[in-house]
């Protein structure tokens, strides 16, 4: 046998080996990494989904102990209040189908508005000229740096002069017509965009307001579409302003009812089973739309840095 | 076309618009007009009215019911005199310490180790995920896991020889608790901001590094961290702001508890204005939050000269 041949199969074996430890390495952090996300949200998954008693009792079960949709049923508000005891809760009201409800539509209004009318002023900014154009855009943006609660006071004043506390203008108006950010990242985008189809356009005939409506927002879709996940996301996640304006339980929104129900829960033997069935119903719009769209998102982060 | 070329992408983001003596085009004007009067009232009307309207409540005494009085500097006075109000800055501050630098490392650390991937895009949506998440849920699941009866942190614990933890109950892990709970939520998001400042920097430069005999580390040291410069400030600013304005975790886990322990500023205010409704109170606070934020970004733009970048 030649005594060079076992000499090079050896140097390609450490090679190889290398880089095996290396995926091995790689497949780890990956592995640890996505348990560390994952695994949270799987106990989410499984507490919603065992009967209140069991969570207390095999707090180890890795799947659910005593399986139940009782949870979701009571915090939906589908059984009566005796019943709702027999699920092993505590016949405290719990009217998530309203909040859930109230959640959409908050969330819907300001979505389709808000992203709608600050397409239309970034639209403006980044192509037309027009007397205090820059400065009126570096107002904007410069309330992009001011902390939220700074207006939350004040504007919680002027919704209550209008009478329009626990109301769904009053939890609606502030983020209604525009807000910094939506319009800043959608001038981001316009100014990227190539002119030459709107000139010509013009040279066509057509007007500026019709061109950027029948020309322009809809060859934007991506970017509408990520403003849409931005602005709902926000807006689906909001807790103070809401808390502070829409307590009362005809305009409640599903976070406010969550920390409401937060509240009023036992503190030494919470409804464990009720809590994480809510915070599923809170979760699940976010993450059905994360799964459709998320991909577009994930790409645009980082390019924009929104948020 | 008769327009000039300004508010161009290039013109605008290097801050050199020049206001030239021009003509409007009335057309323009007009549709310039329409597509930003909604937008103009609501800036009008809930950003910027309330900015003043924040700002001349600090200095009365208002209980949202009878008339204000003006009191001059009185709110701020009585800010400076208020051990509570200290505690909210002090706790405030902790948490920022505890949440930003590990936050900011483990963003880092996953961002490099995606560059490495041949293919991340389904990594990158899954460590989003919690960012996309209410607040408000992520507080109460975490309520849950770190439980010390039934939560499975603590059973985990227990299973390796620890004994249990009252996380969110005790004084001294409360905080700390509360920050982890938010470096789970917001790393994801940091790492992806590092990521695409890493796509930017060209495999040449490290190619160079390479062959010129540079460890990996040291390429990392000499070459990664400067070039992530402009990321960097980005990262560090508004993750430094938003930490600042902490509010939903703590409202649904602690409450500003035990014993004040987790009572940050957010919470101190909204107690103030919206439990007592002392808004001038209130409003005074938030004025002194604005100025830290804005003393802190100044600061920190300069000390670092942040916004330049060593690219090029």
């Amino acid at each position: 046998m030649d005594v060079q041949v076992p000499e090079k199969s050896k140097g390609e074996k450490t090679a190889a080996q290398q880089k095996i430890r290396g995926y091995a390495i790689s497949a780890a952090v990956a592995a640890v990494v996505f348990l560390v996300i994952m695994l949270p949200f799987y106990w989410m998954i499984r507490t919603s989904l065992t009967f209140p008693a069991a969570i207390f009792q095999s707090p180890r079960s890795i799947l659910p102990p005593q399986w139940t949709l009782g949870n979701f049923m009571r915090v939906l508000g589908l059984v009566s209040a005796e019943e709702a005891v027999s699920l092993g809760g505590t016949g405290q009201a719990l009217g998530f189908f309203q909040a859930f409800r109230n959640s959409m539509i908050v969330t819907v209004s300001i979505t389709v508005a808000q992203v709608f009318f600050s397409a239309c002023a970034a639209y403006a900014f980044a192509r037309f000229s027009f007397p205090f154009r820059d400065a009126l855009f570096s107002l904007y943006v410069s309330a992009l740096m001011v902390p939220i609660i700074v207006t939350v006071i004040p504007n919680f004043a002027f919704i209550n002069e209008l009478g329009w506390v626990n109301t769904f203008q009053g939890i609606i108006a502030p983020f209604f017509f525009m807000t910094p950010l939506a319009v800043f990242f959608m001038r981001q985008f316009f100014v990227s965009i190539n002119k030459e189809l709107e000139e010509s356009a013009y040279l066509d005939g057509a007007g500026r307001v019709k061109t950027a409506f029948r020309i322009v927002f809809p060859m934007s879709t991506p970017a509408l579409l990520t403003c849409v996940i931005i602005v709902s996301t926000n807006t689906w996640n909001e807790y103070l302003w809401m808390l502070i304006t829409g307590r009362n339980q005809s305009v409640r929104v599903l976070t406010v009812a969550l920390g409401i129900f937060r509240q009023q829960t036992p503190q030494g033997a919470p409804d464990w089973g009720g809590l994480m069935a809510g915070t599923m119903l809170a979760a699940i719009p976010i993450t059905v739309m994360f799964l459709l769209l998320g991909k577009h998102v994930v790409n645009s982060i980082g390019h924009t840095g929104f948020r | 076309m008769a327009e000039n070329s300004s508010g161009t992408a290039a013109e605008f983001s290097a801050g050199t618009l020049k206001h030239h003596p021009k003509r409007y085009n009335n057309e323009e004007v007009r549709a310039a007009v329409y597509m930003i009067i909604p937008s103009l009232i609501g800036f009008g009307l809930f950003f910027f009215y309330p900015a003043l309207r924040g700002l001349h409540m600090s200095f009365t005494d208002w209980d949202l019911l009878t008339e204000a009085n003006f009191i001059g500097l009185e709110n701020y006075r009585r800010l400076i005199g208020d051990q509570y109000f200290w505690n909210s800055l002090k706790v405030t501050f902790l948490y920022v310490l505890y949440n930003i630098p590990i936050q900011t490392v483990i963003g880092l650390g996953l961002a490099v180790f995606m560059n490495h991937m041949k293919s991340s895009t389904a990594f990158r949506g899954m460590i989003l995920l919690p960012w996309f998440i209410p607040n408000v849920v992520i507080g109460l699941l975490w309520l849950l896991l770190l439980n010390p009866v039934v939560g499975p942190v603590n059973l985990l614990l227990e299973g390796m020889g620890f004994s249990r933890i009252q996380f969110l109950r005790l004084p001294a892990t409360a905080l700390p608790s509360i920050a982890a709970i938010n470096i789970w939520r917001h790393m994801g998001y940091t790492a992806l901001l590092f990521f695409a400042g890493l796509q930017t920097i060209p495999d040449s430069i490290y190619e160079a590094a390479r062959i010129d005999g540079a460890s990996p580390f040291q390429a990392f040291k000499k070459i990664t961290i400067p070039l992530l410069k402009p990321v960097m400030t980005f990262v560090v600013i508004t993750s430094v702001i938003g930490s600042f304005q902490i509010f939903d975790t703590v409202a649904v886990t602690t409450e500003g508890g035990p014993m004040r322990s987790t009572e940050v500023m957010i919470w101190f205010i909204f107690e103030h204005a919206f439990q007592r409704f002392n808004m001038g109170y209130g409003a005074a606070a938030t004025v002194v939050l604005f100025l830290i934020l804005v003393g802190f970004t100044v600061t920190y733009m300069k000390t670092t000269r942040g916004g330049e970048s060593d690219l090029g």
